[in-house]
């Protein structure tokens, strides 16, 4: 594993190189590529080319007619998606997406530009699939398929996050996650991936879940929260798994299941589900919202994504409930009816407590737990107590797809609001539809990626920062599970001072339950405002 | 090397112009057909280019979200940045093709001391952009009264507004000035900002060069170096009415105008220029954000490998019952062997 350089150490040269960018070589090195996809894993889901290799190596191993897939490959992708299509004809590279990618402002490197990034593709498809290319060559910004271009495509569509904000900004709405994502498509028929998603897509694939948590350890992770709350509170939530009949089935990044901060805002899922006395069930075979198969094959994705509506339909709930998470929420917006529906064995979900009706989600009937939550609030159904949340001076990072891919941006900072006493955005190119990414979506948020992530999320730290110092923020909310490990990781990286969390976890805080006994802590166990002593007192 | 190499390809264009008209006399070639063909390059290309892209489908509904979705009653939809209806989706699309709505965003990034990002105010390219688009407009607008007899209200009240600031005779056009300035300074930045240098290619160069002579050449007719503008109509109304003349003594410098036009319309389709078209079709600005509530359909949808919830639960059955999950079958009820 490389050694990550401490904050003051991190060069960011935004300097352009002396060499056409033709004849710059992606140079391999610890800490700016993901390790590959094991065989194994490969195996599991039937991905071409498995095989143990490594990307510092010379021979990476690719089947001997490697250039052909490739190329049959694309002009498969070009047949079936105009926007690819569109988007290798019409960039006229007048360089507004150049400073908008994070990775570009943290690394400074030009091939994390969006338009260097696509035209590695496009310098490719000019050569083959335009008169011009094939004529004219180099000339007219052609070049062949080699291995090295293999390589650098390797490096180049694994270092971005696919998180779209350069779409926002481009005059024509090029988006160079199509891009990558078709340059991701083509390396997976060479057998080129990254373990960090072939992992979780093998896991989820076989055992219900990116984190390979098997039925009998799911329930049992779910049962010590249902311990840990009630020691927070003294309430027993009950909740059940794989149940027939229940009106709801929820559907949560299994992240949150297994690691902290994430855990506590499953733990704010089960206790507001408690407390509506909402009659919904876990299922242990769809037990994954996000969906790593998107950071694979448009066909991986359907597969993966395939068991919420089957589990769905098993089960015979109405609708499906779907918990804070950024890339799941992209693939149910704009994928999944798409790939795995028509659902119409579901009905248009209608919130048991309120009555509201989600006709914004009349086709995929699956809502999001945030528009839930917030529909009970409006209503004034849940009691709460936001100076049980007075210690946190609260910020809110919109992640990339729930911005960008849905515009989610409301709803979230109404939970909030009603929540927390103390709000301040941060600056505003910087938050909504203009949000930075976290640095690590889209797969990439393996620890050997360490310090590429440090440096694509600085933009993101660096309006944390802002606030911290200027409102004195101390903490981060996010509703994506990716984002409440990764920013951890990037906080205690920049801003030390900030802590994450996610959104239900501040909503439970501030829950006052149902017989509960008198709260001291919040959910981490940190004493409640104005409880500093108390466990003092006990003593 | 890819700038020096676009603007000697257009110093060719007005050579050869030159001297074909000047020197071999070739004036019905330049006057007649290159026109007809140019014409003709423009409008099948444009035709082939855009029903090309229009081959391949939008398999999935994926707009770029730029403000809040339409979800609850009380909480309000930004309706042009975030679509939820077709006519929403037009509004977005004329916000986009007639103001530029999305490059109106763009802000340029500065780097300070222990790793600070500061974003600054960059509307320039917007602005530069905006004005040669509608600079050009108004000259292709203008244009027109050599193609109609009688010339219509419009192109005289454009030529009014255009001519506001009169100084002598002829008048000058405000659109004149404004074309060649805002085509410098998108060469200009071109060069300059390192950036957009380094992904610079000759097919970027190019047009910009076309466009400055295209320019020059045009103000050059009209202010400095005369052509005869009765002959200009009576070359232009018989190439629209298909019984074309060449009348003499036009003067060379309206040839070498007419062949760059001409040379930018039959590149137009086979290049960048084609983003004229393509705004139109993008998947990611051009359609409603309502996928979650109708149902987009992907023509080349298939059917897929999964793993199904029996294959699971043949897998995990007895550490499923043990942890008394429920089960379909029971233990004992030996499970079909299943493929995969």
């Amino acid at each position: 594993m490389a050694k990550v350089p401490k904050p003051n150490e991190l060069l960011m040269n935004h300097a352009i190189p002396g060499t056409a960018w033709m004849d710059t070589p992606a140079v391999f090195k610890p800490g700016n590529f993901s390790y590959p996809g094991k065989a194994k894993n490969l195996q599991v889901v039937g991905l071409p080319n498995p095989r143990e290799w490594s990307p510092l190596d010379d021979d990476w191993k690719l089947p001997s007619n490697w250039k052909q897939i490739i190329l049959e490959g694309l002009r498969e992708l070009l047949q079936k998606y105009r926007s690819l299509k569109l988007f290798m004809d019409i960039c006229v590279r007048c360089g507004a997406c150049a400073d908008k990618c994070h990775f570009y402002l943290g690394s400074g490197d030009p091939k994390n530009m969006p338009v260097l990034r696509a035209e590695l593709l496009r310098s490719v498809y000019r050569h083959d699939f335009s008169l011009a290319g094939k004529l004219m060559g180099r000339m007219v910004g052609a070049r062949d398929l080699t291995e090295d271009v293999v390589k650098e495509w390797f490096m180049y569509f694994f270092q971005c996050t696919e998180c779209r904000r350069c779409s926002l900004f481009c005059p024509y709405g090029i988006d160079t996650a199509e891009v990558t994502m078709a340059g991701r498509e083509l390396l997976n028929l060479v057998g080129l991936n990254i373990d960090w998603v072939v992992g979780p897509v093998a896991n989820c694939y076989m055992n219900g879940n990116h984190l390979g948590i098997q039925p009998h350890a799911f329930k049992d992770m779910i049962e010590f929260f249902v311990d840990e709350i009630e020691a927070v509170n003294g309430v027993r939530v009950e909740p059940t798994f794989n149940r027939k009949g229940a009106e709801v089935l929820f559907v949560t990044p299994s992240g949150d299941v297994f690691a902290d901060p994430g855990t506590y805002t499953l733990m704010g899922y089960l206790m507001l589900f408690h407390e509506i006395g909402l009659d919904y069930t876990w299922s242990t075979y769809a037990s994954e919202g996000g969906n790593f198969g998107m950071f694979t094959t448009n066909e991986m994705m359907k597969r993966l994504n395939a068991k919420m509506y089957a589990e769905a339909k098993r089960l015979g709930v109405k609708y499906i409930i779907g918990g804070e998470c950024g890339h799941m929420w992209r693939v149910i917006n704009q994928y999944m009816d798409t790939m795995n529906g028509p659902a119409d064995f579901l009905e248009v979900p209608v919130s048991p407590i309120t009555g509201t009706r989600f006709d914004n989600a009349a086709s995929t009937k699956m809502i999001h737990i945030v528009e839930f939550t917030a529909d009970l609030i409006k209503n004034g159904k849940l009691k709460l107590d936001p100076s049980r949340n007075d210690n946190l001076v609260m910020t809110f990072h919109d992640s990339c797809n729930t911005a960008r891919g849905m515009g989610f941006f409301e709803e979230p900072r109404y939970v909030i609001k009603n929540v927390c006493n103390n709000f301040h955005e941060m600056p505003l190119e910087t938050i909504r539809e203009q949000t930075f990414c976290c640095g690590s979506g889209s797969g990439l948020n393996n620890d050997e990626f360490m310090e590429m992530r440090m440096r694509g999320g600085l933009p993101r730290a660096n309006a944390v920062r802002h606030v911290h110092e200027q409102f004195g923020v101390n903490a981060l909310s996010c509703i994506c599970a990716i984002d409440r490990a990764v920013l951890t990781a990037l906080m205690n990286y920049w801003v030390p001072d900030v802590t994450v969390y996610g959104v239900h976890e501040l909503v439970a805080n501030a829950l006052v339950m149902e017989g509960e006994t008198e709260r001291t802590t919040d959910l981490r166990g940190e004493p409640l405002p104005g409880m500093e002593d108390s466990e003092n007192e006990d003593i | 090397m890819g700038m020096r190499f676009s603007l000697i390809a257009v110093v060719a264009l007005v050579l050869i112009s030159f001297l074909g008209v000047w020197g071999a006399g070739l004036n019905h070639f330049f006057g007649v057909a290159v026109p007809y063909l140019a014409i003709l390059a423009l409008f099948c290309g444009v035709v082939y280019r855009v029903l090309k892209w229009a081959g391949s489908p939008v398999p999935y509904c994926i707009p770029t979200t730029a403000g809040q979705q339409k979800s609850l009653t009380w909480i309000k939809q930004s309706a042009f940045d975030n679509p939820c209806t077709k006519r929403q989706a037009v509004g977005r699309m004329v916000l986009e093709v007639l103001l530029f709505r999305s490059l109106f965003r763009n802000t340029k990034f500065e780097m300070g001391q222990g790793a600070k990002l500061f974003y600054q105010w960059e509307k320039w390219l917007w602005f530069a952009g905006l004005a040669f688009h509608y600079s050009f407009l108004v000259i292709l607008i203008r244009h027109l009264r050599f193609f109609t007899t009688p010339v219509p209200f419009f192109v005289y009240g454009v030529e009014k507004l255009d001519g506001f600031f009169q100084v002598g005779l002829p008048g000058i056009y405000i659109t004149d000035a404004i074309f060649v300035l805002a085509v410098t300074y998108l060469l200009i930045r071109r060069v300059i900002i390192p950036q957009v240098r380094y992904i610079s290619l000759p097919q970027d160069y190019f047009p910009l060069f076309l466009l400055l002579a295209i320019g020059i050449t045009g103000i050059l007719t009209r202010y400095f170096i005369r052509v005869d503008i009765t002959k200009v109509k009576q070359l232009a109304m018989g190439l629209i009415s298909f019984h074309p003349v060449v009348p003499e003594g036009i003067g060379v410098m309206f040839f070498i105008h007419l062949f760059l036009v001409s040379a930018l319309f039959a590149y137009f389709p086979f290049s960048k220029l084609m983003h004229a078209g393509g705004v139109f079709l993008s998947p990611t600005r051009n359609l409603p954000n309502n996928s979650r509530i109708v149902r987009h359909v992907n023509p080349w949808n298939y059917p897929v490998k999964v793993h199904t919830y029996q294959e699971y639960e043949d897998h995990f059955r007895d550490k499923m019952i043990e942890a008394g999950l429920p089960v379909e079958k029971g233990a004992d009820e030996i499970p079909t062997p299943v493929k995969g």
